[in-house]
């Protein structure tokens, strides 16, 4: 459901800049974020709006700032339902077609001695 | 720089929606029938009254590698069930961790669209760096523990009645 907005999001040089950003350093304003962007402080609202949509930021007021927040859950959710499944049937699949390479290896250097 | 925004960046937050109701949220925060289904699945103890203790056990597993019985402490500041729940949080595990001291942790549970509700947990943290990168994961190869760990095995839990 979600997990269409948060492939979006990610899917843009800037929003992924952004949330590296904030992994670097949490609970930033837009003025803090701006003033690291050669892009207007519009295009800079309009990103935070998409990446804010897929919940992979939250605004939380403190006094009269907003504070922008990465919240990595909806990676998370990402992770375990795309890319572990997947990763782990690979990484598997390449582990038995090293062993299975090695051991062919095995049995010629031997028949070679 | 003001107070405000020093604080600020020892601030984690993290964000989940659940197919379930706020209560049953609650619940599973609260109760440790519940949270020994999810996440670490220690059991946790909740005086559920400003003042209150808050107290979370070790797994028998985890205490059979030495971790002692009551791994987190803290103290009940609010608790509106199922709406809002504060309460300060301190790890126990090592002296350093003890060390650093209580940190403050708010749970908001909020009715949100089409039979979902929005968790957010609000970790303070400041003063207490070890714990931090704990609860960020940001120490752990294999991303495993961490909020956005127990809260997405949370939300597993309650949506499809099994945990990861």
């Amino acid at each position: 459901m979600n997990d269409d907005r948060v492939f979006k999001a990610l899917a843009d040089a800037t929003r992924r800049y952004l949330l590296d950003m904030l992994f670097a350093r949490d609970g930033q304003t837009l003025t803090q974020l701006e003033s690291q962007l050669e892009m207007t402080r519009f295009g800079v609202m309009k990103h935070l709006r998409v990446l804010e949509a897929a919940g992979l930021v939250v605004p939380r007021w403190s006094g009269r700032e907003k504070l922008h927040f990465l919240n990595p859950v909806p990676v998370r959710l990402i992770h375990n339902r795309w890319i572990h499944k997947y990763a782990e049937h690979q990484v598997s699949a390449l582990a038995e077609l090293k062993a299975e390479l090695e051991a062919k290896v095995c049995r010629r250097t031997r028949k070679r001695a | 720089m003001s107070a405000d925004t020093k604080t600020s960046v020892t601030t984690q937050v993290y964000e989940v929606y659940i197919r379930a109701t706020p209560q049953a949220i609650w619940d599973a925060i609260t109760s440790p029938e519940w949270t020994v289904k999810y996440g670490y699945q220690g059991a946790v103890e909740y005086e559920l009254r400003p003042g209150g203790a808050y107290r979370a056990h070790a797994t028998p597993e985890m205490q059979a590698m030495g971790v002692p019985d009551v791994v987190i402490d803290g103290v009940v500041e609010e608790a509106d069930p199922p709406k809002k729940l504060v309460h300060t949080y301190r790890f126990l595990f090592s002296d350093a961790m003890k060390a650093e001291g209580f940190t403050r942790v708010t749970w908001e549970i909020e009715k949100a669209a089409a039979g979902f509700s929005r968790l957010t947990v609000i970790h303070e943290l400041e003063g207490a760096p070890i714990m931090a990168g704990m609860v960020a994961s940001r120490f752990s190869e294999m991303g495993t523990g961490g909020w956005a760990w127990i809260l997405s095995d949370l939300k597993s839990l309650l949506e499809t009645g099994s945990s990861m």
